[in-house]
């Protein structure tokens, strides 16, 4: 066939950020992907209790400590990660760096609340189907940290490399700040459900 | 570098057609050998593969279907022993739903959709080689435990408890349940690929009012995927779970409860059934469309019914547990949604009708098919709206009725239109054309020996004969129709080794294509056949929806894209309006490492829940690798 030009694209940039970028849809189709995962764990949680007689299966409802501090450190959280995917957005390399050290603690904080929160259940996997699905809920958002964790990691020595220095990676650090914000937004209902409505 | 930068004569606006195609093809090509097969990330190859790898699942899926038709023949036949024949049950749904249909649907699509909205290659095409490599590990997988007599005997559904820790005792249910995860993982990662080359990669000027319907299709589909198979994956999980350290989702004893699995199975099950008939209809509308040499009847209304289809597709799953005691408002509400997906359905018969019936249709193989398609679709969508009733349903659903009717929804709904679709993008996978003549007699031979297979299936049925029964007795007055049956049989297997003997024999030595062979109007047809490597030696313009049939002699295009990277466009979501040249990663080695890595976790976890923690050192390592910049001119911005 033959061709005739009628465009030149040559003007547009080599890169694009935000919603333009495949990556940050992308980002948004993984967090469809697990918001389904979450919303259907909840669903099960929810199913098994307006099947069982009482509920909790057994035992009391959770402690509220160390559910609620996790609340509390993941909210906190979301300011550090707010600038960070600011500074990002503004390419200044040196704030990304401090700031995601700041935020690979703010992974690693988490999980230390978390191994207190298992033992606030005052129930094991294999004792009930109560016992299943908390740990099944709590295991499901530890897995979503971890995996946050670790990109966050991996791109905070990313950052220190002399690939560093490149859009490329801002945008990068922009979408993990957004992954890390689902990972937020996704254990309120979680909390609400394991905590609350036990209570209700 | 951004606009203006020093890099301008690497743009492909100064150079002639022959040095930018051996430039292009420097930047995209892969060479020979082991490493670079493993390396490659060409949607074009690994879509290759997965229509392949798909085939070969269905040949054996066929061959476990002709061992049980042997079984069946007759009255108390000693063939098949009954465990092994509740393994190869389950072996052939397990086959053709999550190794044969889905990812055949997604394999077309992953080959055809970035040339369908003119693009260079399907968004994170590293993704979509470690989708393959899943996948095909998965496959792997299922059928070695079968091999070994530890192949899965709890039906395609895997229904608890005869799938839970107290019944379903050795290994066989866990190889299904991480099957699953293998298969899943695959459908997800491309759904995801899909949705992002078709919402950000079409070629500038192809608004969503302008998207071919295929792709349309596969949009929506795409969209079921990722809703859908996350249900599964819970279910699935659970299920390990179970069976693995004793949690108790499905124990009623401890507060568990079986029917939770088959809500959720289903939840995920019903629009499976969509997710492998949209793409089939997307594809009977382009060969419409081609066949009768004018666009669709309808486009508003084809668009809508397909996503009125997927959006009710999950309102339905109750209806495959009529027999299971819910409410009765529960089945009132189900049954009405089960007739009313009927209309959507209806609505595309309607449109393909009134466009065959304006246009001028030409009678090649790949039409035929969509003639086969909607002659048995429209059987089995029939007998489909029977069965929604909960009274006809409670008397026919543990019977070879239902077989019956999957059987024609699915092969007549989804297989007749891929064979019509394999005939019709046959030139452009290989560019060489199937034979016609060969191709009528499969067309009529597995026409016919799928309606004289399938169609007493219903007498059957109505007669009482259950279904996945090893054997039944010769007082029983079923043993004719099932000698006819299975003799039927015979006929359609005739009619799949012709069609695979046409397949091998035309890849070697059919006629020469050509570019556009049907004088079909959308992208895929505005580059040779096959392909190069780039796809488009310049990214299409589009003008509207049938842009090859707008000129047949004159492409619009766009220049200015460099050639020293791998580079194409990203336009916008609604109007494909031009946003950046963006690059597309480049061959690597580490989606392989990344698959041989989580294959090895997910297999070891079916044995202790340990390989989950020391597996993801690996796993974690791989994908790193994976995503760490090599310092290439791709990662350039």
């Amino acid at each position: 066939m033959k061709e005739i030009v009628v465009l030149d694209v040559s003007p547009l940039t080599g890169h694009c950020d935000g919603s333009a970028s495949p990556a940050w849809w992308g980002t948004l189709a993984f967090m469809l992907i697990e918001g389904t995962g979450f919303a259907l764990a909840i669903v099960i949680y929810l199913y098994l209790m307006s099947l069982a007689p009482m509920w909790p299966i057994g035992v009391g409802p959770p402690d509220l400590g160390a559910g609620t501090v996790m609340t509390l450190l993941l909210a906190t959280s979301l300011i550090p990660n707010l600038l960070v995917s600011r500074w990002a957005k503004q390419r200044v390399t040196l704030k990304v760096r401090i700031g995601l050290i700041f935020m690979s603690f703010f992974g690693i904080a988490p999980l230390v609340v978390r191994i207190f929160e298992f033992p606030a259940m005052h129930i094991k996997w294999d004792h009930n189907a109560y016992g299943s699905v908390v740990w099944l809920l709590l295991g499901l958002h530890t897995t979503h940290i971890l995996t946050d964790l670790v990109e966050t990691l991996v791109l905070t020595c990313l950052m220190f490399t002399r690939h560093g220095d490149n859009p490329r990676r801002f945008g990068d650090v922009g979408d993990n700040a957004m992954y890390w914000n689902f990972v937020v937004a996704a254990w309120i209902p979680i909390y609400v459900c394991i905590y609350w409505v036990p209570r209700l | 570098m951004t606009v203006g930068s020093p890099e301008r004569d690497t743009r492909d606006s100064r150079l002639t057609d022959s040095e930018l195609q051996r430039q292009l093809a420097v930047t995209w090509g892969s060479a020979g050998g082991l490493w670079n097969a493993l390396s490659n990330v060409d949607h074009k190859v690994i879509g290759r593969r997965y229509i392949v790898t798909a085939f070969v699942f269905l040949a054996l899926g066929g061959v476990l279907s002709l061992a049980m038709r042997l079984q069946l023949s007759q009255p108390e036949a000693r063939f098949i022993g009954p465990d092994r024949y509740n393994q190869i049950f389950t072996m052939h749904g397990t086959n053709m739903m999550f190794l044969f249909a889905v990812p055949v649907m997604e394999a077309m699509a992953v080959y055809l959709v970035p040339l369908m909205v003119g693009t260079r290659n399907i968004a994170f095409p590293r993704l979509n080689a470690f989708s393959y490599w899943m996948f095909l590990a998965g496959g792997i997988l299922l059928w070695v435990a079968f091999a070994i007599d530890t192949g899965p005997d709890v039906g395609w559904f895997a229904y608890v408890p005869l799938a839970g820790p107290q019944y379903g005792t050795g290994k066989r249910a866990d190889i299904w349940a991480q099957m699953i995860t293998f298969t899943e993982i695959s459908a997800l990662a491309v759904s995801l690929e899909l949705v992002v080359t078709i919402l950000k990669q079409r070629a500038p000027g192809m608004a969503l009012n302008r998207i071919p319907l295929f792709v349309w299709s596969i949009l929506v589909t795409s969209f079921l995927v990722i809703l859908a198979m996350p249900a599964i994956m819970i279910a699935s999980t659970s299920l390990i779970l179970d069976r693995l350290v004793g949690t108790h989702f499905f124990n009623p004893a401890e507060g568990g409860d079986v029917l939770l699995w088959q809500h959720l199975f289903w939840f995920f099950g019903h629009p499976e059934v969509y997710i492998i008939f949209l793409p089939a209809v997307g594809m009977v509308s382009t060969i419409i469309a081609t066949f009768t040499q004018r666009p669709v009847f309808g486009y508003l209304a084809m668009v809508m019914a397909l996503i009125t289809t997927g959006v009710l597709a999950f309102g339905l799953w109750v209806h495959h547990m009529f027999v299971a005691g819910l409410p009765r408002l529960g089945a009132s509400f189900f049954t009405a949604s089960s007739m009313a997906i009927a209309l959507p359905a209806g609505l595309q018969i309607f449109c393909w009708l009134a466009t065959i019936w304006w246009g001028r249709p030409i009678f090649r193989t790949p039409f035929l098919f969509v003639l086969g398609f909607i002659f048995t679709f429209v059987i089995g969508g029939m007998t489909g709206v029977m069965v929604a009733s909960v009274p006809f349903d409670t008397q026919v659903h543990d019977t070879y009725f239902v077989v019956a009717h999957f059987h024609y929804v699915l092969v007549g709904g989804a297989l007749f239109p891929l064979l019509g679709a394999i005939y019709y993008w046959f030139p452009k996978f290989t560019g060489r054309m199937m034979s016609e003549r060969l191709g009528k007699w499969v067309f009529g031979l597995i026409v016919l020996g799928f309606n004289l297979t399938f169609f007493p299936m219903h007498i059957l049925g109505l007669q009482g004969m259950p279904r996945r029964i090893y054997t039944y007795q010769p007082e029983m007055p079923w043993g004719g129709l099932n000698m006819f049956i299975s003799l039927s049989a015979l006929i359609l297997t005739t009619g799949f080794l012709l069609f695979f003997i046409d397949v091998i024999r035309s890849a070697r030595h059919g006629k020469s294509a050509g570019a556009n062979p049907w004088r079909a109007s959308t992208l895929e047809w505005a580059t040779p056949s096959p392909p190069p490597c780039y796809n488009f030696q310049r990214i299409p313009v589009v003008g509207d929806s049938t842009p090859v049939w707008t000129d047949c002699e004159v492409l619009t295009v766009a220049s200015g894209l460099r050639v020293d990277r791998r580079e194409l466009l990203i336009t916008g979501v609604v109007d494909a309006s031009p946003e950046a040249r963006e690059s597309s990663p480049d061959h690597s080695v580490w989606p392989f490492w990344t698959a041989i890595a989580t294959a090895l976790v997910l297999i070891w976890s079916i044995f202790t829940p340990w390989a989950v923690v020391w597996g993801a050192v690996p796993v974690a390592t791989a994908l790193t690798g994976w995503f760490w910049p090599k310092g290439k001119p791709e990662d350039e911005s």
